[in-house]
């Protein structure tokens, strides 16, 4: 494997689904996307956010998996359930700390992003890093980031006690060693129901805020 | 000194082996119908059960595994005695003999499997008695070509060796062997022409086993050919040949993928879980109030991740929120607020 790596930069996206599209064309879960594309928070704006796998290097999933049907191969990729072995139990999809797998039901089956291992293993991109038309998704040597990008990429988060390291990298401001996921601002309450400005932030791309509530 | 977890693996292990050297010493009747012929089998066999044993108590002992067949004993037995038996049927039918799941995730491929582990299973249900001493044929006095089955020392059916019984009842290993190749062609087909597999697939994990069933197969198809049409020209060489093959795939099945079948029981598991749970209260997401899935789940998986060492927990001004009162979908959210409050965006 060429010593690239995955480079992710949510508040890049601009929502167009081209990596969504993409995903679905991938030979090891043909014709089903395994990437999400989340609306961060619908009521206040159109941000979207795409979520890949970050491949951890302890992966949750796996270890909460009764079955051993999740493996991380030697390159720190963790894969998709193994066929033979999934029981769908849902533990990894809702062990998992970025919320990536998806159960397909009624194959009773856990699929999920394995950075397009039949690409990626033969030193090509992963389908949506490839078609990402604003470097949301970038899959590439770490010095062209360096060199083109302000922001810095980490691949450590601290989801409250737990800190969870990726293979994977996610962009941030230059002086942060890591993201703390922080829920306390995030968390609503009832009011949250009512209040569009609920997860509104300064300078954030939620024109919809302006043009929708406040005329 | 070895841990708990290994001592009871080696428990059951011997229990295993010795329950298998005692149903050979039982249905045989006292080894008076045990062929010693069959002896390398047996010991085989013998081997091959402690170490399945051992390597279930093992698996079975992992946190995650353990929740699930703890939690699928309790909900099995919890609704009586006539429950168990009607929830286990159905579950065994629709998951090991029909293999509905398979054929959702693919037409193709549920065929291939429906060939391979029921070819497999005949085959192992014809020979694990013949090599046991469980069942033998004894010619019926006065007319030798009456055979008589014998079952335990008991004889439960006859049939004439040239009538059409006879023909299935010695013929039974060469369909199973048809079967099973039916099942390989199709498997080498979707392992060389599927993109996805050719990625993914490991010798050890996916192609071994194959190259190990084929060579069962071919070779005790061989012995078939070399009595009937050849004069029993190269027999000796082939019943070398295919006991070497039956003793690889045998010792292969506690450490490879075939191990699958028994870990199958879990997904019996799953599905009282799962079923407990649409019946039992529900979570609700701590951020946006969705069901996400079932109280008995957040609840099991919390410990599971205490057990496993990781610790999901955030301290907040109204007190701790455990990760796992949040659904995934706000998880993926949350990443993204906060990355996008990190660059001040």
């Amino acid at each position: 494997m060429k010593d690239y790596e995955f480079f992710i930069d949510q508040s890049r996206c601009i929502g167009c689904q081209a990596c969504v599209q993409a995903c679905g064309e991938c030979d090891t879960h043909r014709g089903t996307p395994m990437i999400h594309l989340e609306y961060v928070h619908r009521p206040t704006g159109v941000q979207t956010a795409p979520v890949v796998c970050m491949h951890c290097e302890d992966p949750t999933c796996a270890k909460v998996c009764p079955a051993d049907a999740i493996k991380q191969d030697d390159h720190g990729v963790v894969m998709s359930a193994a066929k033979p072995r999934c029981v769908s139990c849902s533990n990894c999809v809702i062990g998992c700390p970025f919320g990536v797998p998806k159960m397909q039901v009624s194959f009773e089956l856990m699929m999920k992003c394995d950075m397009c291992y039949d690409r990626t293993s033969v030193d090509k991109k992963p389908m949506c890093a490839t078609v990402c038309p604003s470097e949301a998704l970038y899959y590439g040597p770490r010095d062209y980031i360096e060199k083109h990008r302000r922001e810095t990429p980490v691949n450590e988060f601290h989801f409250g006690r737990q800190v969870v390291r990726t293979k994977v990298n996610m962009m941030t401001a230059p002086s942060r060693g890591e993201i703390n996921v922080d829920i306390t601002q995030y968390m609503s309450g009832a009011e949250a129901e009512i209040d569009p400005m609920f997860d509104a932030r300064d300078g954030a791309p939620d024109a919809a805020r302006f043009a929708v509530w406040e005329g | 000194m070895p841990s708990t977890g290994v001592k009871s693996a080696w428990i059951s292990g011997l229990a295993a082996s010795g329950a298998v050297c005692a149903g050979i010493a039982i249905g045989s009747r006292g080894f008076a119908h045990f062929d010693p012929e069959l002896i390398f089998y047996a010991i085989g066999s013998v081997l091959t059960a402690f170490a399945v044993a051992f390597r279930f108590t093992t698996w079975s002992q992992r946190p995650p595994t353990r929740i699930y067949l703890r939690r699928g004993i309790e909900l099995l037995f919890k609704g009586g005695l006539r429950r168990p038996a009607a929830v286990a049927t159905i579950a065994t039918a629709d998951k090991y003999v029909a293999q509905n799941f398979i054929r959702r995730r693919s037409g193709y491929r549920w065929i291939m499997h429906l060939c391979l582990s029921g070819g497999c299973t005949l085959a192992f249900a014809l020979t694990f008695p013949l090599v046991f001493g469980w069942i033998h044929f004894s010619p019926l006095a006065g007319d030798p070509e009456i055979y008589q089955v014998n079952l335990f020392g008991f004889a439960v059916d006859r049939f004439h060796i040239h009538g059409l019984k006879g023909a299935l009842m010695f013929n039974l290993l060469n369909i199973a062997a048809v079967i099973v190749l039916v099942g390989l062609v199709m498997a080498a087909i979707r392992r060389v022409t599927d993109a996805g597999e050719r990625a993914t697939q490991k010798f050890f994990e996916d192609i071994l086993p194959l190259l190990l069933i084929f060579a069962v197969t071919a070779t005790g198809l061989a012995l078939t050919v070399s009595y009937k049409f050849l004069n029993g020209a190269g027999h000796h060489l082939w019943v070398v040949v295919h006991l070497f093959s039956v003793l690889a795939l045998l010792f292969y099945i506690p450490f490879g993928k075939l191990f699958h079948m028994f870990q199958r029981v879990c997904s019996l598991c799953v599905a009282l879980y799962k079923r407990a749970g649409e019946n039992g209260p529900r979570a609700f997401c701590a951020r946006c109030g969705e069901d996400f899935t079932s109280a008995m789940h957040v609840k099991d998986m919390k410990g599971v991740l205490d057990e496993l060492g990781f610790n999901y927990r955030f301290a907040t001004p109204t007190g701790e929120v455990h990760y796992q009162d949040i659904c995934p979908a706000c998880r993926r959210r949350l990443v993204a607020l906060n990355q996008g409050a990190s660059l001040g965006r």
